[in-house]
């Protein structure tokens, strides 16, 4: 009904628009929740190379396994390292790996499937087909293999997680690209003879982008937590490298006598991913999209 | 006769808006419905009339509800009802049809089952006395072969077939009241006047009350014994039939009847400015104050009372109806159109098209050919002269919008020439077109919803043709959109405009200044008005003559409209089936001798007069493909005459009117057949 009104008549700028989606994501408790929680930890993130107490790959014989107390506030892991400085410093490695490889899914993804649904035809099937098949290999196995052929770098682990989280984007910007190139201001444009780039970029992105952004947002917490699994699974980033997943697999063994060294980075996965997906369902309806009707990948 | 069935009082109902006002988009409605009456509700889309019509069945849509009043089903409230007493009276008491029957029918049950199903829930009959009932519905409704019928798919049945099911699983309960929310729209006009004839025949027969909901008075003129006129949410008139229809004593349904193109009037219809105002946005005054061309001080401040006159058996709200009486024979008249210079050269020239869709086999492919020897359009033949309008007409599926794709180059023809200014072959291949050609021919669509990029500001819609054709950017950009929505009648505030943030007729104006803008030669417009309300056709249709008269652009209009098509065209083709059956200057198309076909659909058409009622000659059927050989209308065609029809194409005749005809009855013959 609201919609239908005629809303005030001025021209809005991106940086306003994008301040308007902000709004009307955080008028509603779990939009905002999801989004304190993400920004505090993007704010975390940022600062924690200056604010870690200690130096995070400082090993210790005297400092092991200490309580947390006023000096280690999260207390010390096995190796005496201090929780606190791994778990701020380990949610920047998460956030860095995460945030550039949901950026490779998003485009490699976007594009393929914008292109798919434009084409149409044979060459749509035969992509389609080999995106299936690649949707059918468990990913964690494929990861592991390019992880032991490759190494364990980020270089390598960015665009791999990237890869294989694009795939269901491209089935998202596919079909969106399908409804929208049935209208007819497409059919109008091709009329007027524009050519095939400017009408994806005029026609076409304009109106698929909500819903591979906000696909992509969805995307970015499933990664999060691909990528602490493979970490936690020995495959993720090398140690010493502060990292959630390496962490929590450290000191499981230790959890019954020396719970602090698991219970920091896991309320630190757990909380990102809940403050992501939080976010990407606001996200969703403040663009007006209906995330329910789509089968995830 | 005068038993009250349903009453419904000072009835409003609304929504609370973001900003937590209380918005009403029906308010203060009453009215009574009488057993065995037929009530027709007509108003522009928005004005509330379906939002009326689902409360007198107890519904509220989701996100409304009643602010005060009530709705008295045999003197119980409707609204007060819990669901369960409801469920009781809803397909018993009071059924509904909806708009499209093809949706609410399960797809994957038969009709019979279905049919079934509804005399289950809504009757006591044993199963013996169910199937008998079935087959007795399947007969009232007059559908063809009702013995197998039970045994069909919905989806193996035309829209009308379906619809006439609809109609017959709304029976099963016997109900006391029908509520039909626009039945016919979406129909083809053959389609339409068998189901109205059938409905009227219906309320007879049973004596069931009717709703009948539609924003076309044409259809409501047909069924309805009273008509309640809403405007935003107030009734505005109301009264017998015949007395709305000829004597309006409200300005806007005499605004709305002059806007309405007839058969009978050549020349445009008269154009009300402006559109509905939006839910919310009337504070004070009557609703209609910035439309009305008799508006004084006093409406603009104090909202007009529905006021019952005795002699005249009516309910008007307005403060200056009495000068509206005795004003009617105004109702006849038209604006006459420039009409076209016929010496004027021929710019497009159609020679032997055909286009079939049809996928093409290896082999032809190869040879880049289509050997389709049955194709969807096939041998259209048409000279089209600079600066003229000409129409094609049609029912859906007969090949309108497919010849005007492959004029554009959208669509590659199979066989023939399109040619172009002084004969220069275009090449059905858009990317083979030189850019001036792309300029100059330039389309608009039907539904403007789908032809405006909702992301794109009026500003960058309209922006595109200018840049692309010109290479306009900077000041010159911004000066000629201007001067575009000026052309259209929209101000330059419009520019940072969005399209949902338009009105219909709004938005169609912008397609409209979007085609202009690449200063084309031709515009093709493909049934621009049909998405429209009735007062927002009449000015869209003003406007393209205005535009076509200033600038000497040659149209060609499709419709399936034989009224729209009379009021704009300068000359008009009949098509059935991709075929041409008829062609020649729309005056002369209009009288008779006719082709056939042409007869059917101009008998077919519903006008606003509770007089002229529709012929119905042909049956309704709907044919998937044209026929291999013979005439396209042998399938339908009342006048068929033997064999000969089935196995020849006819040959095309001349009549003395200059409108030539394709059919084996000899010319002479078919006029005096016509008399
Ligand atoms: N894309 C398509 N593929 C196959 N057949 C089509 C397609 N579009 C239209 N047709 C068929 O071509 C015929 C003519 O359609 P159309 O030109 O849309 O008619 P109209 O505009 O007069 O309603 C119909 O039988 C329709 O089913
Ligand atoms: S009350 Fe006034 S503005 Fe309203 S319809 Fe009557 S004359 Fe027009
Ligand atoms: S040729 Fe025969 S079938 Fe065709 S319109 Fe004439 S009479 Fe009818
Ligand atoms: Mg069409």
């Amino acid at each position: 009904m609201e919609t239908n009104l005629i809303t005030e008549d001025k021209q809005k700028n991106k940086l306003e628009k994008a301040f308007e989606i902000l709004k009307t994501m955080a008028s509603k408790p779990s939009g905002l929740i999801g989004l304190s929680i993400v920004l505090f930890h993007v704010v975390l993130a940022l600062l924690s190379p200056y604010i870690a107490p200690y130096d995070y790959k400082a090993i210790s014989p005297n400092t092991m396994l200490l309580a947390p107390s006023a000096e280690h506030w999260f207390g010390t892991d096995s190796l005496g390292r201090d929780v606190f400085t791994r778990t701020i410093l380990g949610g920047r490695t998460a956030l860095t790996v995460t945030f550039f490889g949901s950026l490779i899914a998003l485009l490699w993804g976007g594009l393929l499937g914008i292109f798919c649904g434009l084409v149409g035809g044979k060459i749509d099937d035969v992509v389609m087909r080999v995106v299936d098949a690649f949707l059918s290999i468990p990913w964690i196995l494929a990861m592991l293999l390019i992880v032991s052929l490759l190494g364990t770098s980020t270089e390598v682990l960015i665009p791999a997680l990237g890869f294989f989280y694009g795939k269901g984007i491209v089935r998202v910007a596919r079909a969106a690209t399908h409804d929208v190139i049935a209208k007819d201001f497409i059919v109008s444009a091709r009329a007027r003879g524009h050519s095939n780039m400017s009408i994806i970029w005029n026609e076409i992105i304009p109106n698929v982008r909500d819903a591979i952004l906000v696909e992509g947002a969805m995307r970015w917490s499933w990664m999060l937590l691909g990528f602490s699994s493979l970490s936690f699974l020995g495959f993720g980033v090398s140690p010493p490298t502060p990292d959630w997943g390496l962490m929590i697999s450290n000191a499981r063994g230790l959890m019954s006598f020396a719970y602090w060294s698991v219970i920091a980075p896991i309320v630190g996965l757990s909380s990102l991913i809940i403050g992501i997906n939080l976010t990407a369902d606001a996200f969703a309806k403040a663009l007006g999209i209906d995330r329910s009707t789509k089968a995830p990948v | 006769m005068n038993e009250i069935i349903e009453s419904v009082k000072n009835l409003s109902i609304g929504f609370n808006s973001q900003k937590g006002k209380q918005i009403s988009i029906l308010r203060n409605v009453s009215t009574n419905i009488k057993k065995g009456e037929t009530v027709g509700i007509v108003g522009e889309s928005g004005s509330g009339k379906s939002t009326l019509a689902l409360a007198m069945m107890g519904y509220i849509k989701q996100g409304l509800f009643p602010l005060k009043g009530e709705c008295l089903f045999k003197s119980k409230d409707l609204l007060k009802m819990s669901s369960r007493q409801l469920e009781k009276i809803r397909g018993r008491k009071i059924a509904m049809i909806p708009q499209n029957a093809g949706q609410a029918l399960t797809p994957n049950l038969k009709i019979g089952y279905q049919i079934d199903e509804a005399l289950k829930l809504h009757t006591d009959l044993n199963k013996t006395e169910r199937d008998k009932k079935i087959s007795e519905l399947l007969n009232k409704v007059r559908l063809p072969s009702p013995e197998t019928m039970a045994f069909r798919y919905p989806h193996e049945l035309s829209g009308g077939q379906q619809q006439r099911v609809a109609v017959a699983m709304a029976l099963a309960g016997k109900p006391d009241l029908l509520l039909l929310d626009e039945p016919t729209t979406g129909l083809d006009v053959t389609t339409q006047a068998h189901v109205l004839e059938l409905l009227r025949f219906i309320a007879k027969d049973t004596g069931t009350s009717m709703i009948y909901v539609s924003h076309d008075l044409g259809a409501i003129a047909q069924v309805s014994d009273r008509i309640v006129v809403m405007y935003a949410g107030e009734i505005v008139l109301e009264g017998p039939a015949r007395k709305i229809l000829k004597e309006p004593i409200h300005p806007y349904t005499y605004g709305l009847l002059k806007s309405i193109p007839k058969l009978s009037l050549a020349g445009l219809p008269a154009s009300m400015p402006g559109s509905q105002p939006q839910p919310g946005s009337i504070n004070e005054g009557c609703s209609f104050y910035d439309r009305c061309n008799l508006a004084t001080d006093n409406c603009k401040k104090n909202s007009p009372d529905l006021e019952h006159i005795k002699e005249l058996d009516t309910n008007v709200r307005c403060f200056n109806y009495k000068e509206l009486i005795n004003q009617n024979n105004n109702l006849q008249t038209s604006i006459t159109k420039k009409s076209n210079n016929s010496e004027a050269n021929e710019v497009l020239k159609l020679k032997d098209v055909s286009i079939s869709y049809a996928k093409q086999k290896f082999f032809d492919q190869l040879l880049n050919k289509i050997s389709d020897q049955n194709p969807t359009v096939k041998d259209i033949n048409i000279d089209i002269k600079k600066g003229e309008t000409i129409a094609l007409v049609g029912e859906s599926g007969s090949g309108k919008s497919t010849i005007l794709k492959s004029i554009a180059g959208l669509l590659k023809t199979k066989d023939g020439q399109i040619k172009f200014e002084n004969d220069r072959i275009l090449s059905s291949d858009l990317k083979m077109r030189n850019p001036n050609d792309l300029r100059a021919i330039q389309l608009i669509f039907q539904n403007p919803d789908e032809s405006l990029n909702p992301n794109h500001t009026v500003e960058q819609i309209l922006s595109q043709p200018l840049k692309l054709y010109f290479n306009l950017s900077g000041e010159e950009l911004k000066k000629n959109i201007i001067d575009l929505l000026k052309k259209v009648r929209l101000g330059e505030f419009y520019m940072s405009r969005y399209p949902r943030q338009l009105s219909g007729g709004e938005k169609q104006r912008v397609a409209v200044a979007r085609a202009f803008a690449a200063k084309p030669d031709i515009i093709l417009c493909d049934e621009v008005t049909s998405a429209l309300d009735v007062s927002v056709q009449a000015a869209v249709l003003n406007l393209l003559q205005q535009l076509k008269e200033d600038l000497g652009t040659t149209y060609v209009f499709v419709s399936h409209d034989l009224a729209v098509v009379r009021a704009i065209s300068d000359r008009v083709a009949v098509l059935y089936q991709g075929r041409l059956c008829e062609i020649g200057p729309s005056q002369n198309v209009y009288k008779f001798p006719s082709h056939p076909y042409t007869e059917v659909l101009l008998g077919a058409v519903l006008e606003p007069d509770p007089d002229i009622k529709p012929k119905l000659v042909a049956e309704d059927i709907v044919e998937e493909k044209p026929p291999e050989k013979g005439c396209s209308f042998q399938g339908r065609c009342p006048r068929k005459i033997g064999d000969i029809c089935n196995s020849e194409i006819p040959p095309w005749q001349i009549g003395e009117n200059g409108n030539a005809i394709r059919c084996h009855i000899n010319i002479e013959e078919l006029a005096s057949l016509q008399q």
